[in-house]
């Protein structure tokens, strides 16, 4: 052995010449090795650092800081609270003081938090090659830098000064942050020639059109749910649409909490929901009365509900159904609520504004309010007009500041060629979307919680939006950029808006380098707080109505088509977010896809059946799109999500279903289509597949003010197990659930639940730990009964006594949970359990690879291995945290001191969690409800998980009692 | 008589036995299909097709393992899909080999003795392949050991409730006591083969299996009361096995699962299926070796009416379940019967129902039960009945259970297929390795045999 190695040969070091190296200057260059090495490293951030002298609030890595800050959505912001860990923005909740959150969130802004963590993020500056083109025929583009950029701007902005910013194109989606609105003044102060364009996929146009019409100013409404007596949504959603549907549903909710509690609620009569729809929406599928109707239909009824209400001679052609309406408006008067869709025309939303003003609603159940994305003293021209100056070669600059236009624009708007032919255009975006191959910069933006800003919240309150990491890319807000677009300096975003908010206040800086306490002061609190306190918009007194001159209807067609933002992708932002493309859509239980909707009759009108792939034919442009039929779907009218089909989206959005923004009109009107079958077929990838519960009790209704009596103790061959310390349970009220989903996602991005995939869910394994079900409503108004169903954690699990290893079990405070080490994945639990809320990894799901996602999972959660077993755990990391905590502090743990996930998201409260030993909590006064049930009782398995059933309203639709 | 007396006799011929038969013609005849007589071209061919199968098994395995479970149709709520049926079905085939070897031998039924070796090694072959899947089932299979009480660090024991557990020491248990008292009724034929062998290789082998058997009248005494001992263990085995893999599904309280009928019921199926594999796997073993005096169509007929007997008693139980679901007027049992008529998986049960209900019926009458070729289409067809019947307790209960918003199907996929289909392929590909190198017939027994009906001649 020694031999052997004595004998082999020694090769000596050679430099490149072939000399040999001694060892001295072998050494030198393992030397200069190691500090090239460490001079390839990033750079640290250009800013200065403190060491903690004293522990930082978000210091301690096993406790979550939470920062104040907004999610900012088609320009308008939800005040949230990111919670970091380690530095590390994992997890978003509402925050409990913003008017639009009042602690609840909605899906998106659960997702958000994967937005950031998003792999396919824009990371560097690329700049498009002169003439090259790839072989998808987009052009080519090369990795640039910023300061490559800028120094094209700069000299770009030279000769822009010289021809006062002729040619000068900034291009915006919506936006209500205050200093962006500063910014753009600035810029075109300083560019006067330059126009400011603005595009958002989906605008409120008809409504400020109407309210021209009606007012003749453009006025934006904020609805308050909590004061109508009477709600009437016409072709529209309160729950869905919009920046305020948070608040709205949680304001609808707590209306309809009186519902059958108290001699004063009976005496006034219950609150009515009433929804007059084309699409089924989730408002409609609470509405106490559904009515499907197309929207030119619907633009009839207003006028008759008008005519009726006003008592006008044309009233006595007047459907029931407009009879039934104004008869409820009547007898609501001033606490009546009409709420009007985008596909309505001006002149109805003008016939609402005004039928409010005669119910006198304006000021009680409805405000007007100044449109908060509008910018003093500009008037944002539209997309159309843009593409019109770029084809008459008035513009040579383009700077689009997010969005996404070349994908979002109508069909009719070709702004992609156009784009292309603009010989400097420069895009900021988070993702390198299908604007960004086409202008000549693309430029990486910052996420909303790696920045400094501000926006306005659905009422304008001022929102802050403050960073909770440093950028994980070498990115820059919009803010930033603009302000560099404005005089060619760079700026630190937190000056930016410092600066806005110092002048606003009137509270200027002494001294270089010191502030005004004042300042100081009101600065930190808004932050903390989130928001700026009082900064909502003051409501502007309703003008009188203007006369209104009746329309000529457009002649009805047999078939129209409208559009609408997909509940899980908006209008297209979120198409690359795993676990908004696998949320299933609430109505249809949809994954990975959008479909075309159509009803029963106009189906068979087509032949169509779902599943089949129809030609969509709209003004000469075509789709082709998989029909799903509805029914409780408008006939004549089809629906057509958007939001899919994107191509630049990323791996996992692109080609995802089918891009309906092809055959979108210029303005939110029904389109007149024509359908054709194509002869293939499509298959969808649904979570839920039967909507019939079969003739079981497992989503009840109740007639309001009865109860549901509990059967008597059933016997147990199990011996009773007390629970001396806690005895955690949860209860979900029907009656509040929307099924909005917002449980779902909550419970993922707490959960560390993964993205399994569309053939996946199609195979029946979608992972979610909280499921929302959906039944028919048993009622002849038809509408859903949603039921969000998590794991029940029975007091006797049928799960626990067939798992042959012990892999789950019950704790000492009852939960049923599931030690992930020890499972072998028999999947006996999952057969065993009546509920089936167990899910199993048939597969490696949980990405282990990809950086950013192992940046974003929560600490607190083990990520699952292929083979193991899953489901609800209540939480438990969070029941943890606040017993430690608990323990710690010395007080002991109170009602409210642990929030599950998904009772934290849930816009109407209907989630409660609480410790059933505790007497005067929550949970113990919802358990002792008269709604209170255990589903699948006769199982005997004694579910922690109970529901209050939902409440059917004893009325008729004028109003009365029938009961 | 005196042994040179005693070599000379042959057998008279009778209903289980040809006639001209005598010690040494037998010793010959069999221990030639192992040592001498070149393996047909058909053997060949089944032997290449099957080795494909082994092979495309093992792959599959290899696949399984890299990927996990997921690469099968199993879902939520169908859990347990091809793996669990397969297992359940192969474990019920094996019991025939028991049911002929232990319960018929202490039933001194004579004509058992030409098929009670190639039945143990059927049922052996049958656990084998039945063992293999719940393994492979487990999401983590490298675990599968926790199943096992022994002692570890973290003082864990298995969870004695779960009927898995049980299931673990039913298997284990069966596998090991058919492996003994298949190899103990070897021994003497492992001498016979040994002292025949021309190769020294092949002396040597079967001499180091034979363990030295002289056939001394001690070893005899010996290895009858061994036989007998066993038999008597192996035969609540019969009935023990099945019943406690009856109990994974019984315990449970799915509709569809939870009822008190399974364990005799899945007994029944596991003899119905047992006896129509050792049809599928005579008829041809007799044909390709020319054993038509051994395996007799007494032998074959004896089969059939098991077959059919069994066929009744399925039928039967197909019966109560339905009956126990509309007395119980428990509407989740009553549900999951309606759904297994007309609901996505109506087509197999309808189909189960011709197989192990109805065509069975013709077994009524003799011609058929005669008939060889019938016999063996007809033991095809319960072979595919009894499949089907248990991928339909496994799948459809499941599918379809207390919530319909969680309702589900369950479609196999390819690679479900590759393993139901690989693992028949294994399985015949280990029976026809075992009649090249292992007497399918019993030498010794049959010697016996041709003594016992000269001597009833006599």
């Amino acid at each position: 052995m020694n031999d052997r190695i004595r004998r082999r040969p020694v090769i000596p070091l050679r430099d490149a010449a072939g000399e040999p190296i001694s060892r001295r200057s072998a050494l030198q260059w393992m030397a200069a090795s190691l500090a090239l090495g460490n001079g390839a490293c990033t750079p640290a951030p250009e800013a200065q650092l403190f060491s903690a002298v004293t522990m930082p609030e978000a210091g301690r890595g096993d406790v979550p800081a939470y920062y104040a800050s907004a999610f900012v959505r088609d320009g308008y912001a939800l005040g949230v609270l990111v919670g970091t860990r380690d530095g590390r923005p994992i997890k978003i909740e509402g925050n409990a003081a913003h008017p639009s959150s009042l602690g609840a969130t909605d899906v998106f802004a659960q997702a958000s938090i994967l937005e950031l963590w998003d792999p396919d993020r824009s990371q560097l500056v690329r700049q498009r090659v002169p003439g090259a083109e790839v072989s998808t025929g987009e052009p080519a583009t090369a990795v640039s830098t910023w300061d490559a950029f800028e120094a094209a701007w700069r000299q770009r902005a030279a000769d822009l000064d010289v021809s006062r910013g002729r040619g000068l194109v900034v291009l915006t989606p919506r936006f209500t942050s205050p200093t962006q609105a500063l910014q753009m003044r600035a810029l075109l102060r300083r560019f006067p020639q330059a126009r400011w364009h603005r595009h958002s996929p989906l605008t409120a146009g008809a409504a400020r059109d109407g309210s021209r019409l009606a007012f003749g100013r453009e006025l934006d409404t904020i609805l308050h749910l909590d004061r109508a007596r009477c709600v009437i949504a016409l072709d529209a959603d309160p729950f869905s649409d919009g920046p305020g549907q948070v608040r709205q549903a949680r304001d609808w909710a707590a209306q309809r909490a009186g519902i059958g509690e108290g001699e004063k609620t009976r005496a006034r009569g219950a609150p009515r929901s009433i929804a007059i729809e084309a699409s089924p929406g989730l408002f409609g599928a609470r509405a106490d009365e559904r009515v499907a109707l197309a929207p030119v239909q619907i633009e009839v009824l207003v006028d008759e509900v008008v005519a009726l209400v006003s008592g006008s001679a044309d009233a006595d052609g007047a459907s029931p159904l407009a009879r039934r309406l104004a008869t409820a408006l009547e007898h609501a008067g001033a606490a009546s609520l009409l709420i009007a869709g985008r596909h309505l025309s001006a002149h109805t939303h003008a016939q609402i504004a005004k039928l409010h003003q005669r119910l006198g609603a304006w000021g009680h159940t409805l405000d007007a309010i100044e449109p908060l994305d509008g910018v003093e003293g500009l008037v944002p021209d539209s997309l159309q007009a843009l593409v019109e100056d770029i084809d008459a070669g008035r513009v040579d600059t383009v700077l689009v500041v997010g969005g996404n236009p070349a994908y979002d624009s109508p069909g009719t708007v070709d702004f992609a060629e156009a784009l292309r032919r603009v010989p400097f255009s420069a895009h900021l975006s988070l993702d390198r979307n299908e604007t960004s191959g086409l202008a000549t910069w693309h430029l990486p933006a910052s996420h909303d919680y790696e920045s400094w800003g501000d926006a306005r919240g659905h009422d304008g309150t001022v929102t802050l939006l403050q960073p909770t990491i440093v950028p994980l890319y070498d990115s820059r807000s919009p803010i930033e950029w603009l302000a560099f677009l404005v005089d060619g300096e760079r700026h630190a975003g937190k000056d930016l808006v410092q600066a806005t908010w110092r002048s606003r206040q009137g509270l200027g800086r002494l001294t270089a380098g010191s502030e005004d306490p004042r300042f100081v002061a009101w600065w930190r609190t808004s932050l903390r707080a989130g928001f700026v306190e009082g900064s909502a918009a003051k409501p502007v007194p309703v003008p009188q109505a203007l006369p209104i001159v009746a329309e000529p209807r457009s002649a009805a067609t047999p078939l129209v088509a409208v559009f609408a933002p997909d509940p899980s992708l908006d209008a297209g932002r979120f198409a690359n977010n795993g676990w908004l493309q696998e949320l299933p859509r609430p109505l249809t239980k949809l994954t990975w896809d959008n479909a075309l909707y159509l009803g029963q009759k106009t189906a068979a009108m087509h032949g169509l059946s779902t599943g089949d792939i129809a030609r969509v034919e709209a003004g000469g442009r075509s789709i082709d799109a998989p029909v799903w039929i509805l029914a409780e779907q408008a006939e004549g009218v089809a629906t057509l999500p958007l939001g899919h089909g994107r191509r630049a989206a990323g791996r996992v959005g692109n080609g995802v279903g089918f891009d309906a923004f092809a055959l979108q009109g210029e303005h939110d009107a029904p389109v007149a289509i024509t359908l054709t079958r194509t002869g293939r077929s499509h298959r969808f990838a649904v979570t839920q597949h039967r909507i019939e519960q079969e003739g079981r009790e497992l989503a009840r209704s109740v007639i309001a003010g009865s109860s549901i009596a509990a059967g008597p103790a059933k016997p147990s061959l199990y011996p009773p197990i007390t629970y001396p310390e806690h005895a955690w349970a949860m209860t979900i009220d029907l009656d509040a659930c929307i099924g909005c989903n917002a449980c779902t996602i909550a419970c993922q991005a707490e959960n560390n639940i993964p993205v399994v995939g569309a053939e996946e869910v199609a195979r029946g394994r979608a992972m979610h730990w909280i499921r929302v079900d959906r039944y028919e409503a048993d009622r002849p108004a038809g509408g859903s009964l949603f039921q969000p169903v998590p794991c029940m954690h029975c007091e006797d699990a049928p799960c626990e006594v067939v798992c042959p290893v012990g892999a789950t079990v019950h704790d000492s405070e009852g939960l049923n949970v599931q030690v992930y080490n020890r499972c072998v994945g028999t999947r006996f639990c999952s057969n065993n359990c009546p509920y089936k809320v167990r899910r199993f990894n048939f597969l490696q799901y949980a990405d282990e690879s990809t950086e950013t996602l192992k940046a974003m999972r929560n600490p607190d959660v083990t990520v699952r291995q292929r083979g193991v077993m899953e489901k609800c755990t209540y939480c438990v990391q969070r029941i943890t945290r606040a017993r430690l905590a608990a323990e710690t502090s010395g007080v002991a743990l109170s009602d409210g001191d642990v929030v599950t996930a998904c009772e934290s998201a849930c816009p109407t409260r209907a989630i409660h969690f609480g410790d059933l030993r505790d007497a005067g909590s929550e949970i113990v006064r919802a358990k002792a409800s008269p709604r209170h049930y255990a589903m699948l009782d006769e199982l005997n398995t004694r579910p922690r998980t109970t529901y209050l059933a939902r409440s059917i309203a004893a009325i008729g639709i004028e109003g009365r009692d029938t009961a | 008589m005196s042994s040179a007396a005693e070599a000379r006799i042959t057998s008279p011929g009778s209903a289980v036995l040809g006639p001209g038969w005598g010690y040494a013609s037998i010793g010959d005849k069999i221990a030639s299909i192992v040592l001498t007589r070149p393996a047909g071209r058909l053997w060949w061919l089944a032997f290449g097709l099957t080795s494909c199968g082994v092979v495309a098994l093992g792959l599959a395995i290899g696949h399984l393992l890299r990927r996990g479970v997921g690469i099968w149709g199993v879902d939520i709520p169908v859990a347990w899909g091809f793996a669990i049926a397969n297992c359940v079905w192969w474990i019920g085939i094996g019991h025939a080999g028991t049911f002929i070897s232990a319960i018929l031998l202490l039933l001194r039924q004579k004509w058992r003795t030409s098929i009670n070796r190639f039945a143990e090694a059927m049922t052996l072959f049958a656990v084998a392949m039945a063992g293999l899947f719940p393994l492979l089932h487990l999401g983590r299979p490298w675990f599968f050991y926790w199943l096992a009480p022994y002692p570890n660090k973290m003082d864990l024991w298995p969870q004695w409730r779960s009927p898995l557990v049980w299931d673990f020491f039913a298997i284990s248990t069966y596998i090991i006591v058919s492996l003994l008292f298949w190899y103990i009724g070897l021994v003497p034929d492992l001498a016979t083969l040994r002292d025949r062998a021309a190769t020294r290789f092949k002396r040597l082998t079967f001499g180091l299996f034979a363990l030295g058997w002289r056939g001394e009248a001690r070893h005899w005494a010996r290895h009858q009361r061994t036989y007998l001992l066993l038999a008597g263990l192996a035969t609540p085995l019969v009935v023990s096995v099945h019943s406690v893999i009856s109990l994974d599904f019984a315990i449970g309280n799915t509709p569809g699962y939870h009822s008190t009928i399974f364990p005799p019921y899945f007994v029944a199926g596991a003899l119905f299926s047992g006896f129509a594999m050792v049809l599928t796997l005579a008829i041809p073993l007799r044909r390709a070796f020319d054993l038509q005096d051994f395996i007799t169509t007494r032998h074959l007929e004896n089969g059939a009416k098991v077959l059919l007997a069994m066929a009744c008693l399925v039928a039967y139980s197909y019966a109560t379940e339905i009956f126990t679901a509309f007395y119980s007027g428990d509407r989740y049992e009553i549900a999951i019967t309606v759904q297994r008529w007309i609901g996505p998986y109506a087509p197999v049960y309808w189909a189960m129902l011709a197989c192990n209900v109805l065509t069975p019926q013709l077994l009524w009458f003799r011609r058929l039960r005669t008939n060889v070729v019938f016999l063996f289409v007809l033991s095809l067809v319960v072979n595919l009945g009894m499949w089907m019947e248990r991928v339909l307790i496994v799948v459809s209960s499941l599918a379809t259970d207390y919530m319909p918003s969680a309702w589900g199907i369950f479609i196999p996929t390819f690679w479900d297929w590759v393993f139901l289909l690989g693992s028949i392929s294994t399985f015949v590909w280990m029976f026809l390795v075992f009649v090249r190198v292992l007497p399918a017939i019993s030498i010794s027994e049959m010697r016996e045999l041709v003594r016992e009906s000269a001597e009833g001649k006599a």
